[in-house]
C-alpha cells in the first residue's frame, strides 16, 4: 500500500533532516526546502517513518496514498 | 565506599555528557552540518547522549542512596531541597534533574504535544545545565581536585563558545544583545563561586554537610574517609 | 474617476454601449459618501419580504448567478448555502481590505455607497443565520473607515442594527485581504492566510461558520434582493450576467473605476478608458494575473469563462496597460519586488524564491549578462508554486511566467544583452 509524504511549509524551516533520510523520495530546493519527489512504496515505509520523526519542527507527515487531504504542499 | 565512588563518576561523567549533549542540541539550531556530521547524526547523538545522561543521573542518584554514608533518601530524588546533606547543593541536583525529566519526556510524546508546548519545556535545557554544574560545585567532595576543576572548566567553556557562536549567527539586536551578557554572566558567575566557595577552606561546613558527617567521617579532599 | 461616455473613441470607431449605472448611480455627482436618506432615495428601503424569508434571497442570488466579486469568481449563492447549512450562529465577514495595488473599486465602492455593501451583508447575515457583521478595511486608508463608522452609526440610528455591525483596520499587506487571513486576524493571529481545512464555512471567526464575501459582491446582493434575478440579468454577456466594477490603470487616457456589462469585450473596455485596444501589453487580473500583447486578447470578453482559454482570468477586474515601446519585464521586476515583500514570511520556497525571481527579472531587464538567467528562471518558477501554505507564491510564478512568454522576444534580446526591440 502506497503512502504519501506531506509537509506544512509554514512549520518546515528547512533542517533537511528529512532529505538525508530519505533521499530517494525527498531532494532538497536550492534554499533547504523539501521537494516530495513521490509516493513512499512500501519498501521504503520504514524510512519514511524514520524521516517523519526525525524531523525537528514537526512539518513532515505520511499518509495513506488514497485519503485526498487539503493543504499543505 | 565503593559506591561512594560510584556516585561521582557517574555524576562527572553524566556533567561531561551533558554538555556534549547542550552543545550537540546549540548546532542543531544553527544547523550545522560538516562532511560526515550530517544533521541526522548530530540530531541523533543529542538524542542518544541525553538519554544516556538520563540513565547515568538515575545511577548517580540510586548510588547515593544506596550508599547510605550521606543520608540522602528516595524523595530527595525528586524534590528538592529536602534532603539533610547540603540541602541546597544536593537540592539543586534534583532540580536538575527534574528538568532533565521534563525534557526528555516531552521530546518523548512530541508528537502528543503542540510544537509550542515541546519546545517551551525543551528551553528548560539551557536552565538544567548551569543548575547541574553548580550542584556538582556545591555537593562534590571533590571540587577542589584540580583535574576536576579543569573538566569543569573545559565544560563551561564548551558550553560558553557554543553559545556565543550561535548568537554570532543570530541577527543583531536587543535580544541576542541581551543573551550575550547573560550568557557571559554564568561562567564569571561560576567562577567567582568557586573562588569564594569550594575553593575556600570550611566549604564541606558552610554547604551543609551534617555535623555528625563533619566531626565523624571527616571529609577531606577526594572525599576519602 | 469615470471615463467619457462618448458614442466615438479617440480613434473614430462607434464605441460598444458597456458602461451602466447600478451600483455606480450618482457617483459622477458625488463628492461624498451617500447618505442613507439619499442612498434610499436612489434605491429604495430594502424589501419587508428580505426580512420575512431570507432564505428566498438565496435562491435569487442562485438564480442570478452572482459570483465572487473579489477575484476568486466563485458562485456567492453556493458559498451562502454552505454556511447557511451548518449548524449554530454564523458570521459574516465583508472583505472591503483590497490590498492589490492596481485595484480601486471597492474603495470607490466603500466611498460612494457604503449602504449598498451594508444592506447586502445585513441580507446575508440574515440568510445565514449569522449574528455579527464585521467589515475589514486597510487601517491605512483613515477616511475609509470614518466612512463606513458614519454609516453604521446612521443604520444604528434609523433601527436598522438588528445585526451586530463591526469595522475592522487590518495591516496594509498585500496577503492581508486573503479569506484565511481576514479570519486568523478577526480571532486574534496575524493578518496572513492559514492553511485549509478548515474552510470559513466550516469553521472560522469565533470557531462559527463564516460567509466572506467582497464588499461589491454584497453590494450586488443588496440590488438584487430589490430588483430581482431577471434584472440582474438584463445586461452581461449571456454566461457572465450582470454588472462589475472594474479598475483600468497605466498607459490610458482616462484611468480610474468603471462599471461595466460583465463579459464585455477587453478591447471596448480599453477603447472606453481612451487606451490603445491594438498595440502594446496588458496585465489582466491584477498583480496575480497574466500578461499578455493586447491584440491577443482584445475580442476576449473579460470574464473567467471568456479569458480561460487564453490563459488569463479577470480576477477583481483589473487591467494595466503597457504601452508599445516600454518594457514589460522592467515593470514585471517591480512587481515582483512588490510581491515578494509582502508575502507572509512563513514559507521557505515563497520567502526564497519570489526575492530570486525578482532578482532574475531585474537582471534580465537591465540587460546585465550573468548566467544563464533565463534558464535560472524557468527552473526556479517551475519549482516555487505549490509549495506555500497560500497562493501567493503561486500567483506570483504565474504573473512572471506570463511575462516570459507575452514579452519573450524581448527576454531572448535581454538575456543575449541587448535592449528591448523596440528600442532597437
Amino acid at each position: 500500500m502506497r503512502q504519501r509524504l506531506r509537509w506544512d511549509p509554514t512549520a518546515c524551516t528547512g533542517h533537511g533532516l528529512c532529505a538525508d533520510l530519505l533521499p530517494e523520495r525527498i531532494d532538497l530546493d536550492e534554499w533547504g526546502y523539501p521537494v516530495i519527489l513521490g509516493d513512499v512504496p512500501p519498501g521504503l515505509a520504514r524510512h519514511a517513518r524514520r524521516a517523519v520523526r526525525a524531523c525537528p519542527a514537526l512539518a513532515l507527515r505520511l499518509q495513506q496514498a488514497d485519503e485526498d487531504h487539503d493543504g499543505g504542499a | 565506599m565503593a559506591l561512594w565512588y560510584a556516585t561521582r563518576a557517574f555524576g562527572v561523567v553524566a556533567l561531561v555528557l551533558l554538555t556534549a549533549t547542550v552543545i550537540l542540541g546549540i548546532a542543531g539550531t544553527a544547523r550545522f552540518a560538516a562532511p560526515g556530521l550530517p544533521r541526522v547524526v548530530t540530531a541523533g547523538l543529542h538524542r542518544n547522549l541525553s538519554l544516556l545522561v538520563l540513565a547515568l543521573v538515575a545511577l548517580h542518584v540510586l548510588s547515593t542512596i544506596a550508599d547510605g554514608y550521606a543520608p540522602v533518601g528516595f524523595a530527595s530524588a525528586v524534590v528538592p531541597f529536602d534532603s539533610a546533606y547540603r540541602g541546597l547543593w544536593l537540592g539543586l541536583g534534583t532540580v536538575a534533574f527534574d528538568m532533565l525529566i521534563a525534557v526528555a519526556l516531552t521530546s518523548l510524546l512530541r508528537d502528543r504535544l503542540s510544537y509550542r508546548t515541546w519546545r517551551g519545556v525543551h528551553w528548560l535545557a539551557y536552565a538544567c545545565w548551569p543548575v547541574a554544574l553548580w550542584h556538582g560545585l556545591g555537593t562534590g567532595t571533590d571540587s577542589r581536585v584540580p583535574w576536576l576543576l579543569a573538566i569543569d572548566a573545559v565544560c563551561v567553556a564548551g558550553v560558553a563558545g557554543a553559545v556565543w557562536w550561535r548568537l554570532s549567527l543570530a541577527a543583531p539586536g536587543r535580544g541576542r544583545t541581551a543573551a550575550i551578557a547573560g550568557s557571559a554572566l554564568l561562567p564569571l558567575a561560576t567562577a567567582i563561586f568557586v573562588f569564594v566557595g569550594p575553593l575556600q577552606p570550611h566549604w564541606a561546613e558552610r554547604a551543609g554537610t551534617p555535623p555528625a558527617i563533619l566531626h565523624g567521617g571527616a571529609l577531606r579532599p577526594g572525599g576519602r574517609r | 474617476m469615470t471615463g467619457p461616455q462618448g458614442d466615438h473613441g479617440s480613434r473614430g470607431r462607434p464605441r460598444a454601449r458597456i458602461t451602466h449605472r447600478r451600483l455606480t448611480a450618482g457617483w459622477q455627482d458625488a463628492t461624498r459618501p451617500a447618505s442613507l436618506r439619499e442612498h434610499h432615495d436612489r434605491y429604495g428601503p430594502l424589501p419587508a419580504a428580505c426580512q420575512q424569508n431570507p432564505l428566498a434571497l438565496v435562491d435569487a442570488v442562485a438564480a442570478a448567478r452572482l459570483t465572487g466579486r473579489g477575484g476568486a469568481g466563485f458562485p456567492t449563492a453556493t458559498k451562502m448555502r454552505a454556511v447557511a447549512g451548518r449548524r449554530g450562529p454564523a458570521v459574516v465577514v465583508a472583505n472591503g481590505v483590497e490590498s492589490e495595488p492596481a485595484s480601486q473599486k471597492d474603495q470607490a465602492l466603500l466611498a460612494r455607497a457604503p449602504h449598498l455593501v451594508l444592506d447586502g451583508a445585513l441580507l446575508a447575515a440574515r440568510a445565514v443565520g449569522a449574528d455579527s457583521i464585521h467589515v475589514c478595511l486597510d487601517r491605512a486608508r483613515d477616511q475609509q473607515a470614518g466612512v463606513m463608522l458614519r454609516a453604521i452609526s446612521e443604520r444604528q440610528r434609523a433601527g436598522l442594527g438588528e445585526v451586530a455591525m463591526l469595522a475592522h483596520g487590518l495591516p496594509s499587506r498585500y496577503v492581508a485581504s486573503e479569506e484565511t487571513a481576514l479570519i486568523r486576524w478577526l480571532n486574534g493571529g496575524e493578518a496572513r492566510p492559514t492553511t485549509v481545512p478548515p474552510r470559513p464555512f466550516e469553521r472560522g471567526v469565533g470557531g462559527r461558520p463564516t460567509l466572506v464575501d467582497n464588499v461589491e459582491t454584497l453590494a450586488h446582493v443588496a440590488l438584487i434582493a430589490r430588483y430581482g434575478p431577471d434584472w440582474f440579468g438584463q445586461v452581461g454577456e449571456p454566461g457572465t450576467p450582470g454588472t462589475m466594477l472594474i479598475t483600468v490603470s497605466g498607459a490610458v487616457g482616462c484611468p480610474g473605476v468603471y462599471e461595466i456589462g460583465a463579459g464585455s469585450r477587453l478591447g471596448d473596455v480599453l477603447a472606453l478608458c481612451d487606451g490603445d485596444s491594438e498595440d502594446g501589453a496588458v496585465l489582466v487580473g491584477g498583480y496575480f494575473g497574466t500578461w499578455h500583447a493586447t491584440r491577443d486578447v482584445a475580442r476576449l470578453p473579460l470574464s473567467a469563462p471568456g479569458l480561460r482559454d487564453a490563459g488569463a482570468s479577470p480576477g477583481a477586474g483589473v487591467i494595466v496597460a503597457l504601452p508599445a515601446g516600454r518594457c514589460g519585464l522592467a515593470e514585471t521586476a517591480r512587481i515582483l519586488g512588490f510581491l515578494s515583500r509582502q508575502g507572509a514570511g512563513q514559507c521557505g520556497p515563497c520567502m526564497f524564491g519570489l526575492p530570486a525571481v525578482a532578482g532574475d527579472f531585474a537582471q534580465l531587464a537591465d540587460g546585465r549578462p550573468g548566467g544563464d538567467v533565463l534558464e535560472r528562471l524557468h527552473r526556479r518558477l517551475g519549482s516555487i508554486a505549490g509549495r506555500g501554505a497560500c497562493r501567493h507564491p503561486d500567483g506570483a510564478v504565474r504573473m512572471a511566467a506570463s511575462a516570459l512568454a507575452a514579452f519573450a522576444p524581448d527576454a531572448s534580446a535581454h538575456a543575449a544583452g541587448r535592449p528591448c526591440l523596440e528600442a532597437q
